[in-house]
């Protein structure tokens, strides 16, 4: 290779490059280009870094999306005595409040869920025909919230009672029975009288 | 078959679509994918290596922008948490510390919020010391002037939203200045010329201070105005001057040392 003489205190552009280049990291101190396993290392530790960071970017704003409390009321509240309730009846005082019926069928005080199972809908209790009637799309339920007309699948829900220390019933919406699971015999989701 | 998969690939509908053109192996070709790309195409096609120095620029205005990045990421967040209500706000912006996991979101939207406010004016001394309001950059600088004041606005109303009592004296005495301003303020100078017939046009139930609170004194009317401001209103505006100014950055050239 052909060099040019330099003369003191002068450098050729060439070699000016070269001491650039050197500086910059682009050429060993033998002058000689990074060698490409090298260069393949540091490609695949840059893209690692940056899915990583992005990656874990990304699980700290989904973290982020999910609360650390609920601060949905308690849904544990106290309905009165048994007395209440006479027998035959189904109480709709709590219906607007809490969305339950207190029914008492005669040998059992429990809580029915006052959403039907077909949409959602809240029935209306028919005194006159004794059945729940959703004004959605007719679903039929009778007085212990069993579905006999219109297109709801199942019975409606009821929820876990309880007797407190002062004689009054406790409704727990937190925890629901079930016809379809066989769990309206459970001793929790009735009051025998 | 690599190659053949290579080719299926570059010329496949979906890369076309999206790409334009096909490998940038020309000049031509790769100016066109500048130019084709949203993202780039707003990165200058020339920048002078003299002009990017550090030294140079302080990267005050990068800095500014990747501060407002950061505040527009955490200020959606926050939003997820946040009710402007009388009632809401304050107790929201409490349970933001335990409640909600990364408690830090709102420390990190308040200092980045503290640490725009003093990088646009770092920028902006930095633009006035290298002379670079000068012309041909002159309506840049006014641009620049304008989002300025957007950042004070922002500062400005973001302060009452966590509705403390620092927020809510903060902001009426901010908002009292708005009585004395000439001719709209109740207060102001020149506003009783305003008048037809003895009657005034210009009363606290009218003037600049009720349309800044939306009533006579501050309340849930005057929360939910600024934060509206705030998160839609003011970010929209700001985001499309800046949009014009590195636009104007990138079609003045940045200012090179003297």
């Amino acid at each position: 290779m052909e060099t040019k003489p330099v003369t003191s205190g002068q450098i050729s552009p060439r070699e000016a490059a070269i001491r650039r280049l050197k500086a910059q990291g682009v050429l060993d101190t033998d002058g000689r280009p990074m060698p490409r396993r090298r260069f393949l290392m540091n490609l695949a530790l840059a893209w690692t870094a940056f899915a990583a960071a992005t990656g874990s970017a990304l699980a700290a704003l989904f973290a982020f999306m999910v609360p650390r409390v609920d601060f949905t009321k308690t849904e544990v509240f106290k309905v009165g005595q048994p007395a209440n309730f006479p027998p035959r009846t189904v109480d709709e005082s709590f219906k607007a409040s809490r969305r339950i019926w207190i029914v008492n069928d005669g040998s059992r005080i429990f809580a029915v869920s006052a959403v039907c199972t077909h949409l959602g809908c809240t029935p209306n209790w028919m005194e006159n025909e004794r059945k729940f009637k959703c004004p959605c799309h007719g679903s039929g339920f009778t007085m212990q919230g069993i579905n006999f007309e219109g297109p709801a699948p199942t019975p409606l829900r009821r929820y876990e009672v309880t007797l407190a220390d002062d004689g009054q019933i406790v409704v727990n919406k937190g925890r629901q029975f079930l016809h379809e699971k066989g769990e309206f015999d459970d001793p929790k989701s009735y009051i025998a009288v | 078959m690599l190659k053949r998969l290579k080719l299926a690939i570059l010329n496949s509908q979906i890369k076309r679509s999206i790409f334009r053109v096909g490998i940038p192996n020309t000049d031509r070709k790769r100016v066109l994918i500048v130019l084709g790309n949203v993202f780039l195409h707003l990165h200058p096609t020339k920048v002078r290596t003299s002009a990017v120095k550090l030294r140079y620029t302080w990267c005050a205005g990068g800095l500014s922008f990747f501060l407002f990045l950061v505040l527009t990421l955490t200020g959606v967040l926050l939003m997820f948490y946040y009710r402007p209500t009388v009632e809401g706000a304050y107790p929201d912006m409490l349970d933001m510390r335990s409640a909600v996991p990364f408690g830090i979101m709102r420390e990190l939207h308040r200092w980045t919020a503290h640490a725009m406010v003093i990088m646009v004016m770092v920028h902006m001394f930095r633009v006035f010391m290298t002379g670079s309001y000068k012309p041909p950059r002159e309506f840049n600088w006014c641009v620049g002037v304008i989002l300025l004041v957007l950042t004070f606005l922002l500062s400005f109303t973001g302060y009452l939203l966590p509705w403390d009592q620092l927020a809510i004296w903060a902001i009426t005495v901010g908002s009292n200045m708005a009585r004395a301003t000439p001719l709209v303020g109740a207060g102001g100078p020149f506003s009783d010329f305003l008048q037809v017939g003895g009657v005034p046009l210009i009363h606290p139930g009218d003037d600049a201070r009720f349309f800044l609170l939306g009533a006579r004194e501050i309340g849930g009317t005057t929360l939910l105005r600024f934060y509206v401001l705030h998160c839609v209103a003011i970010p929209v505006v700001a985001g499309f001057l800046m949009a014009v100014h590195f636009w104007r950055v990138r079609k003045d050239t940045i200012s090179g040392p003297l």
